[in-house]
């Protein structure tokens, strides 16, 4: 994917909050799922890049990978999907719903306290 | 100090996206974002449909590309009005220059509004461009395990085009099994409406066609 985007989006973002705060931003979590994948490494590294000499320097990025939920048809229950095993875990069922994919989020700020 | 944010972070194309899906709606003009890997026949197949449909819908297209007009002046030779949209580098089209192209086309004209995405089989799925709906193409030549690799496009589309199927019957030797093909597709996307065509003989193509129509038909409200 385009990591450098994601990272220069974040880094826009994360600067908007922090002035807001008037406060140092060390810390952030995003969360992105299954159908729209980042590489942790790749977004790290690009966001580390580009956040030198900004407010945003040296803040740790933690990547969160949410499952894909799908509903089944038969017996109802919702479970986390597994590309190479498409099937209900209860009832073995093929058929069911995709549940809506969680898009690409930035969830949380940690800000320095003086 | 943890602070709650819980914002998306795509969010300024998807706020590009949702005008486009004002303005495409207040219009009534049907709109389709259509994607593959480079070379699967995008172009092709809307120079086809476009010939082929000429006396009873008006089209227009957008041509995203990294670099040239080439595609935009194909389009063009069958009289259609294409806007080509030079993403400079980058591996998708974004809303934002979807925005501007709309306003470059002459959409009260048109039925149909097509997008032709970069030639990428991964990063366009993830924005949002305003339209209607998602195409997929996926050529005979590029194997059938498509669907497993790159599963987000092939979930979120309406409607998959498997293209290239002279290739097929003329007994070229390709591996391609088109029921594996559907079976995975329909795994992730049951709805999914399958297509298998050639732009070059027009073999499949009535069926699409007969999509196209109905949902153009949808979208004016008939
Ligand atoms: N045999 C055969 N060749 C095809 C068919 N459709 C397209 N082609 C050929 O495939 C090549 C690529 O087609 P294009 O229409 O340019 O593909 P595209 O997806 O628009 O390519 P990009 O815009 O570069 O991503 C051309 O040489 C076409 O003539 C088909 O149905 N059968
Ligand atoms: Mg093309
Ligand atoms: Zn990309
Ligand atoms: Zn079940």
């Amino acid at each position: 994917m385009h990591e450098t985007m994601v990272a220069q989006s974040l880094l826009e973002m994360i600067s908007a909050e922090a002035a807001k705060r008037n406060a140092r931003p060390i810390g952030a979590k995003i969360s992105c799922g299954m159908l729209n994948p980042v590489n942790d490494e790749i977004l790290s590294f690009a966001f580390g890049a580009i956040a030198k000499s900004t407010v945003c320097e040296d803040l740790k990025l933690e990547i969160e990978h949410k499952p894909m939920n799908g509903q089944c048809k038969n017996c109802d229950s919702t479970f986390e999907l597994e590309l190479s095993h498409l099937v209900c875990p209860k009832c073995d069922g093929k058929d069911f719903e995709l549940l809506p994919n969680e898009p690409l989020t930035l969830e949380e700020i940690e800000f320095q306290t003086e | 100090m943890k602070v709650n944010i819980g914002k998306k972070i795509l969010l300024a194309n998807e706020e590009y996206a949702l005008k486009n899906k004002q303005l495409l709606a207040e219009k009534k003009k049907l709109c389709l974002n259509m994607i593959s890997s480079p070379g699967s026949g995008k172009t092709s197949i809307l120079y086809r449909t476009i010939c082929d449909l000429k006396d009873k819908i008006k089209i227009g297209v957008i041509e995203g590309d990294i670099q040239t007009d080439i595609d935009a002046e194909r389009i063009r030779a069958t009289k259609a009005p294409a806007i080509q949209v030079n993403t400079d580098g980058a591996c998708h089209l974004s809303a934002a220059q979807v925005n501007k192209a709309l306003e470059n086309l002459p959409i009260n004209e048109l039925d149909l509004v097509f997008i032709e995405n970069v030639g990428n089989l991964v990063c366009p799925s993830d924005f949002e461009l305003g339209e209607n709906a998602k195409v997929v193409v996926l050529s005979v030549a590029e194997g059938d395990d498509k669907p497993v690799k790159y599963p987000s496009i092939f979930a979120k589309s309406e409607v998959l085009l498997i293209n290239k199927i002279d290739f097929l019957s003329a007994g070229a030797q390709v591996n391609f099994d088109i029921e594996r093909v559907k079976i995975d597709a329909r795994k992730l996307n049951k709805d999914i409406k399958i297509f298998p065509i050639s732009a070059t003989t027009g073999e499949g193509m009535t069926d699409w066609y007969d999509w196209l129509i109905e949902s153009i038909n949808n979208s004016q409200g008939n």
